[in-house]
C-alpha cells in the first residue's frame, strides 16, 4: 500500500473475545488524579 | 467510526472502533474521506481534478488507493462499526462488588498551603485529621474481602500531605507484605507527595516499596512558588527540587512521575513541563487546574485555544529532543498501540466508586478522592461495606456509552466516558459532560497518536525515552528496569 501506512495496533474486535480480566491498572490511580484516560492504560495479559 | 486529522506534517486516520491508526498521504486521505457515500468514478473524477497534475498521480493509482482502502474495510481496519455497546455494562455486571483499589487518605492536613488545592489545603473542606492504623489496617482488610479474584491489588497513599503520617503509610505497608502472600495477592503501592518531609529514610523505603511515586512540582520556580506555599507564604521550590532529584537519581528505574498543576496564569504549561525534564526529571505530568468558574486560576473559554496549541507545542518539542536522546515522557501522551486495554477496559469507565473507591481518616467510603467532602456522595465505611447502593448505581453505570452526547465522539473508546468527578463539577451530575475537559483530551489523544506515527514513520530517527531506562521491559503492565547483569536471552520484551 504506497500511500498508506498502517501502524501495528491491538484488535479491538478481537479483545472483545478474551479481555476482561480486570487486572489492569486503575485508570486514575497511577499519576494524574485528576483526569481519566484509559489509553495509557497497559494490558497485564499481553 | 474515522476521525481524520492532520498534525506536524502527518495525515491519520483513526479507525477508532478497531483501533488502527494508519498514517496516509493527502490522496489516500481524501480518499478515505469520500469512499463511504461516494462510488469510485465519483472518487477518481474528485482526485484526478484535485491531484492530476503531480506526477505521482494517474488514474490508475487511484483506482488502487481505493481497492486499498477496501481491503482495510473488508480486515476490519477501516469504517469498523460500533458493535460494542452491548458489552459496556457486562464487565462491571461480571465484576459484581468487587474492590480492587483504594486511595486510602492517610492524612487530611498538609504542610503546604496551596492556592489552588481541591482538597481545601488536605481537610477536604472538614476538619484535620490523621489516619490511625487500626483504621488502615481494616481498610487493607476490607480490600482484600472484596476483591474477589483479582491478584493486583492497588493502594496510592494520598493526602493532604501523606508523608505527615509516615509511621503509618509503612505500619499498613508492613502489614499488606505479611499478608499478601497467603491471601494470593499482590500490592502495588503509590504515594502521592508534596515532597517537604522526604528524607533518606524516606527514599529507601519508596524506592523499596511503592510501585510508583508522584512527586509535585510545577514546573518553573516563580510559577510553582506563585501557588505551592507554606503557611508563612514561602515558596516550596527551592527546598523540595533537591530531595525530589535525590529520590530520582536513587530509584533505579522504578517508575515515578513528576506532576504539576497549570491553571489560567501558566497557560504556557509547556515551559513548564521543559523545565523539569531541564531539571533531569523525565517521567512527566502536567494536569489541567480543577477550580470552580469564576476562580482567578481557573482556566477560561479563551484559555482554551492557547492550551491546544500548547500540547501540539509539547508533543513536536518532545520529538525534537527524542532526536537527540534527551526525550521524557509525559504521562498522557503514553500510549501503547499494541499492548494498551482491551474494549472491556476501554467501555467500562474510570472504575470510580465500583472497583475504586477513596477511604477517608474515618474510614468512610466516597467513590473516589474527588468526591470525598461531598457528603451526599458517601457509599459507606469499611466495617459496614457499601450501604448506599443506589448512590453507587450511579457511578456503575458510568461507561463510554452512558452519555448520549458521546455517542459521536470519535475519543470515546480512549476515556471510556470520561472522569465522573470532573463532570459532577462541572454539570452536578456525575453523567454530565465536562466539554471543555474533553476538548483537552481529544486533543491530547490527537499528539500522542502523531507521536506514534513519527516513530513509526521514522524508527531510526527518534530514541523516545524508555520508563526504566534503556533496558527496559514490560513487568506485569509497568515498565521495569532490568538490571544490568540480568540475563535477557530469554525475554522478548525490550525493543
Amino acid at each position: 500500500m504506497s500511500r498508506i501506512n498502517t501502524l501495528e495496533t491491538k484488535n479491538l474486535c478481537e479483545s472483545a473475545k478474551n479481555g476482561g480480566c480486570g487486572e489492569c491498572q486503575t485508570s486514575c490511580q497511577s499519576a494524574c488524579k485528576t483526569s481519566c484516560g484509559v489509553a495509557n492504560q497497559q494490558c497485564e495479559q499481553k | 467510526m474515522l476521525h481524520q486529522y492532520k498534525l506536524n506534517g502527518y495525515d491519520i486516520v483513526l479507525d477508532t472502533c478497531s483501533g488502527s491508526v494508519h498514517s496516509v498521504d493527502d490522496v489516500a486521505y481524501d480518499i478515505i474521506a469520500m469512499y463511504p457515500d461516494q462510488p469510485e468514478e465519483e472518487i477518481v473524477s474528485a482526485m484526478m481534478e484535485k491531484y492530476g497534475d503531480r506526477e505521482d498521480v494517474d488514474e490508475d493509482e487511484i483506482r488502487e488507493c481505493i481497492g486499498d482502502v477496501r481491503y482495510l474495510e473488508e480486515h476490519q481496519k477501516l469504517y469498523t462499526p460500533d458493535t460494542y455497546e452491548p458489552l459496556a455494562g457486562e464487565f462491571k455486571k461480571r465484576s459484581g462488588d468487587v474492590i480492587k483499589a483504594l486511595c486510602l487518605h492517610v492524612s487530611h492536613t498538609c504542610n503546604l498551603n496551596c492556592e489552588y488545592c481541591f482538597a481545601s489545603q488536605g481537610k477536604y473542606h472538614g476538619d484535620r485529621a490523621l489516619m490511625t492504623f487500626e483504621v488502615a489496617k481494616q481498610a487493607m482488610d476490607f480490600l482484600v474481602a472484596h476483591s474477589g479474584t483479582r491478584r493486583n491489588l492497588e493502594v496510592d497513599f494520598f493526602g493532604g500531605e501523606p508523608l505527615m503520617n509516615w509511621d503509618v503509610v509503612k505500619q499498613t505497608v508492613d502489614y499488606c507484605r505479611s499478608i499478601e502472600k497467603e491471601a494470593g495477592k499482590n500490592f502495588r503501592f503509590t504515594v502521592t507527595t508534596n515532597g517537604m518531609l522526604i528524607d533518606d529514610e524516606v527514599i529507601d523505603y519508596c524506592n523499596k516499596e511503592m510501585s510508583n511515586v508522584v512527586l509535585s512540582l510545577d514546573g518553573r520556580k516563580e510559577v510553582h512558588d506563585r501557588t505551592r506555599v507554606d503557611y508563612a507564604g514561602n515558596g516550596s521550590w527551592e527546598r523540595i527540587v533537591p530531595k525530589f532529584k535525590k529520590l530520582v537519581d536513587a530509584r533505579g528505574g522504578k517508575n515515578y512521575y513528576m506532576r504539576g498543576t497549570f491553571t489560567h496564569l501558566n497557560t504556557d504549561f509547556t515551559n513548564d513541563i521543559f523545565t523539569m525534564a531541564d531539571l533531569g526529571f523525565r517521567e512527566l505530568s502536567m494536569e489541567p487546574v480543577v477550580a470552580k468558574p469564576g476562580d482567578p486560576l481557573a482556566l477560561t473559554e479563551e484559555d482554551l485555544p492557547v492550551l491546544k496549541e500548547e500540547y501540539e507545542l509539547l508533543a513536536k518539542e518532545m520529538l525534537r529532543r527524542e532526536e537527540t536522546g534527551d526525550g521524557f515522557t509525559f504521562y498522557h501522551y503514553m500510549i501503547d498501540l499494541t499492548s494498551g486495554p482491551c474494549i472491556y477496559k476501554r467501555i467500562s469507565g474510570c472504575g470510580s466508586g465500583t472497583e475504586y473507591m477513596a477511604v477517608t481518616p474515618w474510614g468512610d467510603l466516597y467513590p473516589c478522592h474527588q468526591f470525598v467532602g461531598e457528603e451526599e456522595y458517601k457509599l459507606g465505611d469499611i466495617w459496614n461495606g457499601v450501604t448506599e447502593k443506589e448512590k453507587q448505581d450511579e457511578f456503575r453505570y458510568c461507561n463510554a456509552y452512558a452519555r448520549p452526547d458521546c455517542a459521536d465522539c470519535w475519543a470515546k473508546l480512549y476515556c471510556s466516558g470520561g472522569c465522573a468527578a470532573n463532570a459532577y463539577h462541572a454539570t452536578g451530575d456525575v453523567k454530565g459532560i465536562y466539554e471543555y475537559g474533553c476538548e483537552l483530551f481529544r486533543k491530547r489523544i490527537e499528539c500522542a497518536i502523531m507521536i506514534q506515527v513519527a516513530h513509526a514513520e521514522h524508527p531510526d530517527l527518534y530514541k523516545p525515552h524508555r520508563v526504566g531506562g534503556d533496558k527496559a521491559v514490560t513487568l506485569g503492565g509497568r515498565l521495569a528496569a532490568v538490571p544490568d547483569d540480568e540475563d535477557c536471552s530469554t525475554c522478548d520484551g525490550c525493543d
